[in-house]
């Protein structure tokens, strides 16, 4: 049983070997196919690769996460390898080449074991958006994981490898971690590079971590971190590692968000629990107090507005002529276009290019996507503004703990509103965790999530170890 | 806000997507559902606020310009469900 990184490495100094570990991985992947968690398992590649690791150790030439093994969600490219964003349009579709994040993981010796089912094209909440079936929950397999990132998750949850990566929009890595009862980190928009992240909507996408511990997110947010000639979105500064030592005598000024503990539908546990978290907090010295942030109703339609519009520019490289999905008895390019892109396409992606067309189509740009983006400055401004006083601002990541696969899938407005507590990181560009809060008396995990100011990972992973070892 | 149909065929045709029966049907009350929710934007005074478009404060970081081979010709087409040696190939439009 290796549940982090910590206690393989452990395993390793004790005479364990990289593809023992690897293959313990394997037999768990195998043993829990019936979760629909893995699209693809690179089985041989990965025990060649543990072995070729095996003889670096013996010779001490080995990088910082020999023995750590990482599930990629399909929206990765990892060159030589298939990624279809569990959708039927990247049909056949091999990647050219590796992405920049998971190519730093890779030269630290990290072992890539397989491709992770997600929602299409990271487009939704739940994991039943994928064209290959939906992901079951391993905390109880009648329920979702969570979503877009569903995959990763789950296969977190069910510790099918060491730590995953998702992509995270509108919440994408927080949610499933809440619903999976797993770290999900988001890092500062542009603090790692998107080369290589089939892009959703290019101004919100981020790659992040799920993992058991804060260590392990720690090690790779840090690997991967950094400027690369191939994102010009990103921040110019270096990122070294991760120091997570906490000051225990350093007193915090942290700040909840009253207007979320007090919508209606929140779950009544959810809310007491967080509120017993901030008392704890209270009781440890730091001066937590409640601030109000007017936009939450506004907040889920901004990101609709915005993240289509840029969806549906980004998803016209899906032609059927370039790469993957060709529908049959076409004629011409426009009617190849067309038949191609509205049968390889599921149901919610066309819903979200169909509207994200429409607000950018003459005669509603102006009232839709630039308002979008003016109502984002709103919201970014006051988030700077909460930041200004306070070093971390605490909100619960869902409203509710997973639900029943099948339930929601009707009502997309619903579904949509299952963001609303993470999105506003997303619109403001700021680093987000979500940490398990133990479970609900419905016997399902739910999450708490921490929000820092821009670029400040290193105070929020540090707090967040601290939340995880020292808080109740 | 009421959707047409003709507003659905202008904007599927803007998407190069095409929508027939039900499908019409439902994306036809889907698109109106989500317009009215996103219409609660209209909430917030934006009066005077530039629209954000860049999130980042980084400004024209440029690269060097060096000469290097990307992908080969044979790697960009292999990925084609329809192609020769040299282009990619699509669906003739007269058929004999």
């Amino acid at each position: 049983m290796y549940n982090s990184f910590a206690e393989i490495k452990s395993a390793l100094s004790q005479g364990d070997s990289v593809e023992n570990i690897t293959t313990y991985y394997l037999d768990r992947i195998k043993s829990h196919e019936h979760l629909n968690i893995f699209l693809e398992v690179f089985s041989e590649e990965a025990l060649s690769q543990a072995r070729v690791i095996d003889e670096k150790i013996n010779a001490g030439t080995a990088g910082k996460l020999a023995g750590m093994v990482i599930g990629l969600k399909d929206n990765l490219a990892f060159k030589g390898h298939r990624v279809s964003a569990a959708s039927k349009i990247l049909d056949g579709f091999e990647s050219l080449y590796t992405a920049t994040a998971v190519e730093r993981l890779i030269a630290e010796d990290a072992i890539i074991i397989g491709r992770l089912n997600c929602d299409e094209f990271a487009m939704g909440s739940s994991n039943e958006n994928s064209a290959f079936g939906p992901v079951k929950n391993p905390h109880n397999e009648k329920m979702v994981p969570g979503g877009s990132s569903g995959g990763s998750s789950a296969a977190i949850a069910a510790n099918l490898c060491t730590v995953s990566l998702g992509s995270d929009t509108g919440g994408s890595i927080r949610q499933p971690a809440s619903f999976s009862g797993v770290i999900g980190f988001k890092p500062t928009y542009g603090r790692i590079s998107r080369y290589g992240l089939l892009a959703y909507a290019s101004s919100f996408d981020q790659i992040g971590p799920f993992s058991t511990t804060v260590e392990d997110t720690a090690i790779v947010s840090a690997i991967m971190s950094g400027k690369d000639d191939y994102d010009s979105t990103l921040h110019q500064s270096d990122v070294s590692a991760y120091n997570l030592e906490f000051d225990s005598n350093k007193k915090l000024k942290i700040a909840y968000i009253q207007d979320c503990l007090e919508r209606d539908g929140i779950d009544p546990e959810i809310k007491s629990r967080t509120l017993e978290v901030i008392e704890d907090l209270r009781s440890k010295g730091h001066q937590v107090e409640p601030v109000s942030f007017p936009y939450l109703d506004q907040m889920v339609p901004t990101y609709y507005v915005l993240t289509t519009a840029e969806a549906s520019s980004n998803y016209s490289r899906y032609d059927g002529v370039h790469f993957g999905y060709q529908a049959d008895d076409v004629a011409g390019v426009e009617n190849t276009y067309k038949k191609s892109r509205s049968e390889g396409f599921g149901e919610e992606v066309k819903r979200r290019i169909m509207t994200g067309t429409f607000v950018l189509s003459h005669g509603y740009y102006d009232a839709y996507y630039t308002k979008g983006q003016k109502v984002r400055r709103v919201i970014q401004n006051k988030t700077k503004e909460i930041f200004n006083d306070y070093d971390f601002v605490i909100l619960p990541t869902t409203p509710s703990t997973a639900f029943e696969i099948g339930k929601n899938a009707d009502d997309p407005i619903t579904m949509y509103l299952q963001d609303i507590f993470t999105v506003q990181a997303n619109l403001a560009g700021n680093p987000a965790i979500s940490l398990p809060l133990g479970k609900h008396s419905n016997g399902l995990p739910f999450g708490i999530q921490v929000m820092a100011d821009h670029l400040d990972e290193e105070n929020l992973l540090a707090f967040a170890n601290f939340m995880m070892t020292e808080c109740h | 806000m009421e959707i047409t149909d003709e507003i659905v065929d202008h904007i599927a045709h803007l998407a190069r997507l095409e929508f027939n029966g039900d499908d019409k049907v439902n994306i036809k009350k889907d698109l109106s559902n989500i317009i009215d929710f996103i219409d609660q934007l209209n909430a917030v005074d934006t009066e005077g606020v530039e629209p954000l478009i860049f999130m980042s404060d980084a400004i024209n970081v440029l690269r060097e310009d060096k000469f290097e081979p990307s992908i080969t010709q044979a790697e960009a087409l292999k990925n084609a469900p329809n192609h020769d040696s040299d282009y990619f190939k699509i669906a003739k439009v007269l058929k004999k």
